[in-house]
């Protein structure tokens, strides 16, 4: 394939402002809002963690003005990386730029839907912003009960209209997933280009995929538990988790867990599938086990529908399913172990190039393979019963998450930046961004598997003084990283100043998969001419 | 579309449309009427009352409840709930002239397919997790108590389903009488279904017809068995208020009869279509779409009378 488009100004066929960017139904447009939206989620839920670290960085309470208002920023801290950072960037943002492009398509299949799930986000982004400041409990304005939401802290617990808020703002969050889910399962299965066959799809098409099929089969679920909340908060409604009526809490953890584990996957496959790309291009070597890779992922998203209740060992569960659930959670280990591999084996014996995308990716396999043992550690039930709400498990899923799927991110942002927008980053400042924020995470969460060990529970505004040095050194990592988000900006704001102008495969040999056969940034619409991929071409 | 480069694919690419945006709008208005009606965002204060603003945010179900009957909470939520309706009716309005257009090409209509029966999987799932409720309830909570003696305080509540203080709804009564209605709907979207292939449109208007009115019927029927349940909830019946298994019936059954408005709403918009000479023999997603999701509410049915209604009666 050649480009056949020069610079962005040849190109037709694109709207005015308004119309572009709020009646949108192109999925680059799309994405880059995605990208944007999830960029201003991650202060926002940076900032409730900023001050979540100032607050611990000493024992007693200096910041907050109640504990209950620390709750209120554990919980939204939660809910907003997951539902408005992670998610919208991984799914919403690549996904959208890259699936099609990847596929050899258009667009997406349903252009109009893909701009109904983004506009759903700001709506309900919206509607957890306003319960911030409407009445929770007595003691205070905000959901304090955790993401997780158990009842009764989220219906008799916090009878205001806050927790409301919270429902309305995840039901049109999921509500915007499912929809984005089904346009992506449309679009990969329907939309491929001619000799792409579903084996010779690249990966990261591969873990959206995936990904979707969680979504649409996971987020019901939580839609109906939802509603279970929402009519158990009316006075003189329902009472499903209510035990005075013949009700079950831990059934809400049930049903929550059902939906929330598939959960802590579909942040991860889209970042799995940005790893394999990006290590395959930079060692200059396909990936190693393409199809194993592939359904390692598929793997990895059947059997995490059947590990959920891993998160409850302690609720007073029958042995006999606790051993069930921990065989069943160890599993997962064995095809993630065949992606960490895969990826050692593309590095073995390529020419490896350390630029700054493979800089995020090398330290995602190192970190995530250390959020992943400690996942072993904690399967295990026995074990679990000690460190279950400890700092442990914080320390160990801010390793799968703040160092996996945020990595994953930032990843994928470097080694497509360049083809989104057509400029070249300053490496200098991206590497600064990097290594402030690969020290500032490890010093943030490292030190928190001690804390956890020594038994310090999370979710608490205050402990004894015997917690202080790790919790202080914690909190140094949050300045540091805070440091490297800042150089993050301003890579932005110097790329955007300066316009250095990128070729269209500016990663040269090793980039293979379609991105690189259109320029950069791509035209308004490509592939009016669909491209064909032989039999021979690998992805 | 791009300069001089011809498009030499079938895909739709759709132009840009303010719908998706507008659809968010009417969401967030909605959202807020759900709040205001349920819980309300400000509390009344009769010594020194704000009346614009109780008017409007304080919380609506009060009217309903019998507590205060000067009360508009509820018109965020309508507002919000016509606005998405309009929204909705032009959206789908630009999707049948672009069918017309022929916009909808071989590809395009597999697409269609693809997404319909995604969309019919997420609303099993949804169905899962109510039945899930209902069986974890019913069924587990007997096993539960075995285990853990924190909760055999309720030991009663937990160890009979349905519970032994609720006469429960006869299932050969109203509910048997939904399920041949439902059964019977249908045999008829069916068989408008095959007389539009046959180019018999006379035959396929009665049909499409004859299954709305039947829709409907169904909902008037559940509507009946839900005032009768709540006339008589003091002696013996029961309301979702009452104890769990009310909550779980009038949730389950709740929904499921909402997705029957709401399929009654997809069979009688097609069946505009098919009176304004739309829907083509050869041509005729719209249709089939209604039918699946028709059948769809059917299966669900069939499930709630089967276990809610027959199995723990």
């Amino acid at each position: 394939m050649v480009a056949v488009y020069g610079d962005d100004h040849v190109d037709s066929g694109r709207p005015g402002f308004f119309t572009r960017w709020f009646y949108s139904t192109n999925h680059k447009d799309i994405g880059t809002l995605y990208l944007v939206f999830a960029i201003i989620s991650g202060l926002i839920g940076g900032y409730l963690s900023l001050m979540m670290r100032l607050e611990l960085a000493e024992p007693g309470v200096q910041i907050f003005e109640s504990e209950h208002q620390y709750n209120v920023f554990i919980s939204m801290h939660g809910l907003i990386m997951i539902f408005f950072m992670v998610m919208p960037a991984l799914i919403g943002g690549f996904g959208n730029w890259f699936v099609p492009i990847m596929i050899g398509a258009p667009d997406m299949a349903f252009p109009r839907m893909n701009n109904l799930s983004f506009w759903l986000l700001p709506v309900a982004l919206v509607c957890l912003l306003i319960s911030f400041f409407v009445q929770g409990d007595a003691s205070g304005n905000g959901f304090g009960g955790g993401w997780v939401m158990y009842p009764p802290l989220s219906t008799s617990g916090s009878p205001g209209p806050a927790f409301d808020f919270v429902i309305i703002g995840l039901l049109a969050a999921g509500f915007s997933s499912i929809f984005g889910a089904i346009n992506f399962i449309t679009t990969i299965l329907n939309m491929r280009a001619p000799g792409m066959t579903m084996h010779k799809m690249p990966l990261f098409a591969w873990g959206v995929l995936v990904t979707a099929f969680l979504l649409l089969l996971a987020l019901p679920v939580l839609a109906a538990s939802l509603f279970m909340l929402f009519t158990d908060r009316i006075p003189g409604g329902t009472g499903f988790f209510d035990p005075a009526m013949g009700g079950d809490p831990v059934m809400f953890q049930h049903l929550f867990w059902f939906f929330g584990h598939p959960e802590v996957y579909i942040m991860i496959l889209p970042a799995f599938g940005i790893i394999s790309h990006v290590v395959s291009t930079f060692s200059r070597k396909p990936i190693f086990g393409y199809l194993g890779m592939a359904y390692a992922m598929v793997a990895i998203g059947v059997v995490g529908f059947i590990v959920w209740a891993h998160h409850m060992y302690t609720v007073g569960m029958n042995v006999n399913l606790k051993a069930y659930f921990m065989a069943a959670t160890l599993v997962i280990a064995v095809p993630t172990g065949i992606k960490i591999f895969s990826w050692l084996a593309t590095m073995w014996g390529g020419s490896i190039r350390f630029t700054i995308p493979m800089l995020w990716a090398q330290a995602f396999i190192f970190l995530f393979v250390i959020g992943g043992v400690t996942g072993v550690v904690l399967a295990n039930a026995g074990v679990d019963s000690a460190l279950h709400d400890t700092y442990y498990v914080v320390a160990h899923f801010h390793y799968v998450l703040s160092m996996g799927a945020v990595f994953g991110i930032f990843c994928g942002f470097y080694y497509w930046f360049g083809k989104m927008s057509g400029l070249q980053y300053n490496k200098w400042l991206a590497t600064i961004h990097f290594w402030f924020s690969f020290v500032g995470v490890n010093l943030i969460f490292f030190p928190q598997h001690f804390l956890g060990m020594q038994g310090m529970p999370r979710r608490y505004i205050d402990y004894p003084d015997a917690f202080s040095l790790w919790n202080k050194v914690s909190s140094y990592g949050s300045y540091v990283t805070l440091i490297g988000t800042l150089f993050f900006f301003v890579m932005l704001i110097e790329a955007y100043i300066s316009r250095r102008r990128v070729s269209d495969n500016y990663w040269g040999e090793g980039a293979t998969t379609l991105e690189w056969t259109l320029s950069s940034p791509p035209p308004f619409h490509q592939f009016d001419t669909l491209p064909r991929i032989g039999r021979d071409d690998h992805h | 579309m791009a300069g001089a480069h011809a498009v030499e694919h079938d895909y739709h690419l759709v132009p840009p449309s303010p719908w998706p945006f507008l659809s968010g709008v009417a969401c967030l208005v909605w959202g807020l009427g759900m709040v205001v009606f349920f819980t309300g965002l400000v509390d009344r204060n009769p010594a020194s009352p704000d009346v614009m603003t109780e008017f409007f945010f304080a919380r609506g179900l009060d009217t309903i409840q019998g507590r205060d009957a000067s009360n508009g909470g509820w018109i965020i939520l309508l507002l919000g709930s016509l606005f998405a309706a309009y929204v909705m009716y032009r959206w789908w309005r630009d999707v049948a002239k672009e069918s017309v257009q022929g916009d909808h090409t071989p590809v395009v209509d597999i697409g269609l397919r693809y997404g319909m029966i995604l969309f019919i999987m997420q609303e099993v799932m949804f169905f899962v997790g109510w039945f899930w409720m209902f069986f974890e309830i019913g069924l587990f909570h007997k096993v539960r108590t075995g285990w853990n003696t924190d909760i055999l305080e309720n030991a009663e509540g937990y160890g009979n389903w349905p519970p032994p203080d609720v006469t429960t709804i006869d299932p050969w009564h109203l509910p048997l009488m939904n399920t041949l209605v439902l059964l019977l709907s249908g045999t008829t979207v069916t068989w408008a279904h095959h007389a539009l292939i046959n180019g018999n449109r006379k035959g396929a208007k009665w049909g499409l017809g004859l299954t709305i009115l039947l829709g409907i019927f169904f909902t008037l029927l559940q509507g009946i068995e839900y005032v009768h349940a709540f006339d008589y909830r003091e002696d013996g019946a029961f309301w979702l208020s009452t104890n769990v298994y009310g909550s779980a019936f009038f949730l389950a059954t709740g929904f499921h009869g909402l997705h029957v408005v709401i399929g009654t709403i997809f069979l009688l918009a097609i069946w505009l279509r098919l009176m304004n000479g739309g829907l083509k023999p050869e041509k005729h997603f719209g249709l089939e779409a209604a039918a699946w999701y028709w059948h769809f509410v059917d299966v669900v049915w069939l499930f709630l009378f089967a276990f809610v209604y027959v199995v723990f009666q």
